[in-house]
């Protein structure tokens, strides 16, 4: 029976090229657009550690001693708290992150040099965030301990200087002290670079630079402090550091502290240690409102800082408003060919066809409208994610189409031409066969 | 024009009728917002900065060792610029307007309050303002002598002897109206963290270099302090605006004879500056006309093709009027009025649409009000393209010769 209906809806189509041709087209462009702003919105609001982003926290205790009414800690920690939370050791991992521009040479490579960022962090950073290495690994906690002049660099700086082959054992500049380096990381693209988000919620809608690149060179916490000291940028101050650059004992927020907890029991116990640490700080004065103190999920921490940015949420109400608008076009077009047909769904009701069976036929039509349309709308989805690509935004390069956005076109296609084609269908099945007998 | 046979005809068509009236007042409703928001970002993106933008180029530099003495050091490269043929001036700035990273402070009126009066953008420097090119409207500029080293202020701050400082600034007229309304500012003192600064200057303008909301974007004050070289200082360079590519490649070759150690990190003219803030409204501009374009094309063939279908429905009625004495233009009307007709309903529920629209942007998007002018443009850009698109199934219609009637199917 379907392969009746599908050549009945063949001839139907072909019998109007030009007003099936509108049809397909509305569809494709509605398709398309919509399709292009989700796979945009799919790709910025998911997860970026889909394997850990449940167990990772973003602990944060209010070290501004400013006395006020100051609902929200800041979004980053100062100095003091971040070592002795981290130092405590409480949680099944923990990571101290701070970056800083730094400059890079390589000696034997013969390039200029370069200003790549720099992400110094600690030794747990990596197996935490499920961090892919492709040569060597990361280095151990006693390196840490240390200050050992060690580094793990990125792909792209890999091929950069040293055109991707393994490169570890080979000594890096960075500013004026030699490390040696002990891991090459594969191709790693975090959606957003989580691990360093903060501020979010000042920056007006405007945080499309949380999603760039990585970090190129990760050095142990206080290696990095070491090397690249008077370069690190505050997250803000409360008096002005007395060395810019320099913020160690400063009066200023600028360290990020990540911990992993593996169940809501730890969860809980590690708010308790966060607490009591605010408190016990509070006594001896260095800090003001013990109360303030969060313990956000990474998800969390990511939605109270809005990092999908505000014009991103804004194409996508347009696309689809914009679809919607297509739809009725559709539907308005469906409903006048169908009744167009009366004689014709007439005869064939006459003959004995059941109004479900009119129903379906008509479905079967408006879904070839879907099918060919969405064939359309993909080329079109292709097209605007080119074009996404060609924008001036940090998360460009990432616009691509994956198997689940190449499949939801579809869906979404022949299910708005379905759903479009429903009231006409409908309509068209109510058709009074003796009426339309006589008129013929 | 006679209404009456066009709105019985429509009764019979009324879920053919609705659906073309939602989709006109769906695209009416849509336009209307995205015009709304294109004009509000190419308002946006218009922001004064109050400087003399097409004279100004900038030159930031890494240290590759840190220098002993950053005063030292950027006194001397502030010589070294100067010397440089088509220099007009040179400052030492801790940020730009519209560059981005920004230097903010909160300034209370009274250093008792809770909660500061306002966030402004923090200039540091000597010359900046007469660089930058600042139109004094009232007291006057820093004097050199009042500028101090950044490690001599920032020592006086930390052991509370402030006689060696003074604390003056010179901030901005938007500024000045927002702390004391319809008041002179001059002689005024504000407190910047603990400290008392008192107003020797207001200048018309200086934009913020986070300048992305509108209502903040002009507060901002000078403070006498030099900063001495480092990473988030860069030099500005006032030259003539045919100079300017000439000056900052010749500024940057002086810079780096005099220490080849160094990563230039930054050389542009401040139009790259402004060009490179605005960069992702104008994209989204863009975007947005596009889209307007792509909704008004989809709802015109939407039009044309129902208004075919019914002029092909009605092919025999056509006749039979045309027999009874109906002229083409007759005809024509018939379809135009129809149109005008729906496009009217589509419109006016359109704009309470559009409004409701608006009303949600304001909610989440922080736009300001839809202006009532877009309401009548709107509506004659829907009437005018609900026109063109039935113009042609209408002459189509008019041209049905009479003798169809006589026919049978």
């Amino acid at each position: 029976m379907f392969g009746y209906y599908l050549d009945l809806a063949l001839r139907s189509l072909k019998r109007n090229k030009v007003l099936t041709a509108l049809m397909v087209i509305a569809i494709a462009v509605g398709i398309g657009a919509s399709m292009t702003t989700l796979t945009v919105m799919h790709l910025l609001s998911g997860d970026p550690v889909p394997t850990r982003s449940g167990t990772l926290f973003y602990p944060q205790v209010d070290g501004n001693p400013t006395p006020g009414d100051f609902k929200q800690p800041l979004d980053v920690m100062d100095y003091q708290s971040a070592v002795d939370l981290w130092g405590a050791h409480r949680a099944d991992a923990q990571t101290l992150v701070v970056d800083s521009p730094v400059r890079l040479s390589a000696p034997g490579v013969n390039l200029p040099t370069l200003m790549p960022s720099m992400l110094s962090t600690t030794s747990d950073f990596f197996p935490m965030f499920d961090v892919p290495f492709r040569y060597g690994s990361g280095w151990s906690a006693d390196d840490d301990a240390r200050h050992a002049r060690v580094a793990v660099i990125s792909d792209d700086l890999n091929h950069k200087l040293f055109g991707g082959r393994d490169s570890v054992g080979q000594v890096l500049r960075l500013r004026d002290t030699d490390v040696r380096i002990v891991g090459v990381l594969r191709s790693w693209r975090p959606s957003p670079v989580f691990y360093t988000v903060a501020g979010g919620r000042f920056a007006n809608g405007d945080t499309a630079d949380f999603y760039g690149k990585t970090q190129d060179v990760f050095t142990p916490f206080f290696t990095g402090l070491e090397l690249n000291d008077g370069n690190f940028q505050q997250f803000t101050c409360w008096h002005m550091p007395e060395r810019p650059g320099h913020l160690q004992n400063s009066p200023c927020a600028w360290v990020r502290l990540w911990v992993q907890l593996g169940d809501a029991g730890k969860v809980a116990a590690y708010k308790q240690f966060l607490d009591g640490y605010a408190a016990q700080q509070a006594s001896l004065g260095r800090i003001v409102r013990p109360q303030n103190t969060r313990l956000r999920s990474l998800m969390q921490w990511l939605d109270y800082n809005g990092v999908v940015p505000g014009d991103v949420r804004l194409q996508t109400w347009l696309a689809f408003a914009f679809l919607a608008i297509c739809l009725f076009n559709m539907i308005g077009l469906l409903l006048a060919k169908f009744l167009r047909r009366s004689g014709e769904i007439g005869v064939r009701r006459a003959l004995g066809a059941s109004r479900g069976a009119v129903f379906a036929q008509c479905l079967v039509e408006a879904g070839l409208v879907g099918l060919i349309g969405g064939i359309g709308g993909l080329g079109l989805t292709l097209l605007g994610l080119w074009l996404v690509r060609r924008q001036p935004v940090a998360y460009a390069d990432l616009a691509h189409l994956d198997v689940s956005m190449f499949v939801a076109t579809f869906v979404t296609a022949i299910a708005a031409s379905l759903l479009a084609g429903v009231l006409p269908a409908f309509r068209a099945s109510r058709v009074a066969p003796g009426l339309q007998l006589k008129t013929l | 024009m006679e209404l009456r046979p066009i709105l019985s005809t429509l009764r019979r068509h009324k879920t053919t009728a609705w659906l073309l009236i939602l989709e006109i007042a769906l695209t009416c409703a849509i336009v209307c917002n995205a015009v709304f928001m294109i004009n509000h970002r190419l308002q946006h993106m218009e922001m004064p900065t109050g400087i003399d933008e097409h004279a100004l180029v900038q030159i930031q530099l890494a240290e590759v060792t840190p220098s002993p003495d950053i005063y030292a050091r950027a006194r001397e490269d502030l010589a070294v610029i100067r010397q440089v043929p088509g220099v007009l001036d040179v400052a030492l700035v801790n940020q730009l307007p519209l560059g981005g990273s920004s230097s903010n402070a909160s300034i209370k009126l009274d250093p008792e309050q809770r909660q500061p009066t306002l966030s402004a953008g923090t200039y540091f420097g000597g010359n900046l303002a007469q660089t930058m090119g600042l139109r004094l409207l009232a007291g006057r500029h820093l004097q050199p002598d009042e500028v101090l080293d950044a490690d001599v202020v920032l020592k006086a701050l930390a052991t509370g002897d402030t006689k060696v400082i003074a604390p003056v600034t010179v901030i901005t007229q938007a500024m000045a109206q927002r702390l004391w309304p319809g008041a002179d500012a001059l002689g005024k003192t504000i407190y910047v963290g603990p400290v008392g600064v008192r107003v020797v200057g207001v200048v018309a303008d200086l934009a913020r270099a986070n300048a992305y909301d509108d209502a903040t974007a002009h507060y901002s004050m000078i403070l006498p302090m030099f900063m001495g070289a480092g990473k988030d200082q860069s030099y500005l360079i006032r030259t003539r605006p045919q100079d300017r590519q000439a000056v900052l490649k010749a500024a940057v070759a002086a810079l780096k004879k005099a220490d080849p150690r160094r990563v230039v990190t930054e050389q542009r003219t401040y139009d790259e500056v402004r060009d490179k803030f605005f960069e992702n409204d104008r994209s989204m501009a863009g975007i947005l006309v596009g889209a307007i374009a792509a909704l008004l094309i989809v709802t015109a063939l939407g039009i044309v093709g129902l208004a075919s279908f019914w002029v092909a429905q009605r092919r025999r009625t056509i006749g039979v009027r045309r027999a009874l004495g109906a002229t083409r233009r007759n005809i024509l009307n018939y379809f135009q009025t129809e149109n005008l007709l729906l496009a009217t309903i589509g419109i006016v529920l359109g704009m309470v649409l559009a409004y409701a629209i608006n009303l949600f942007l304001m909610l989440h998007y922080e736009l300001p009000r839809l202006p009532a002018i877009y309401f009548p443009v709107g509506a004659i850009a829907l009437w005018l393209i609900g026109q063109l698109a039935v113009l042609g199934p209408a002459l189509r219609a008019a041209a049905v010769p009479p003798v169809v009637a006589t026919r049978s199917v």
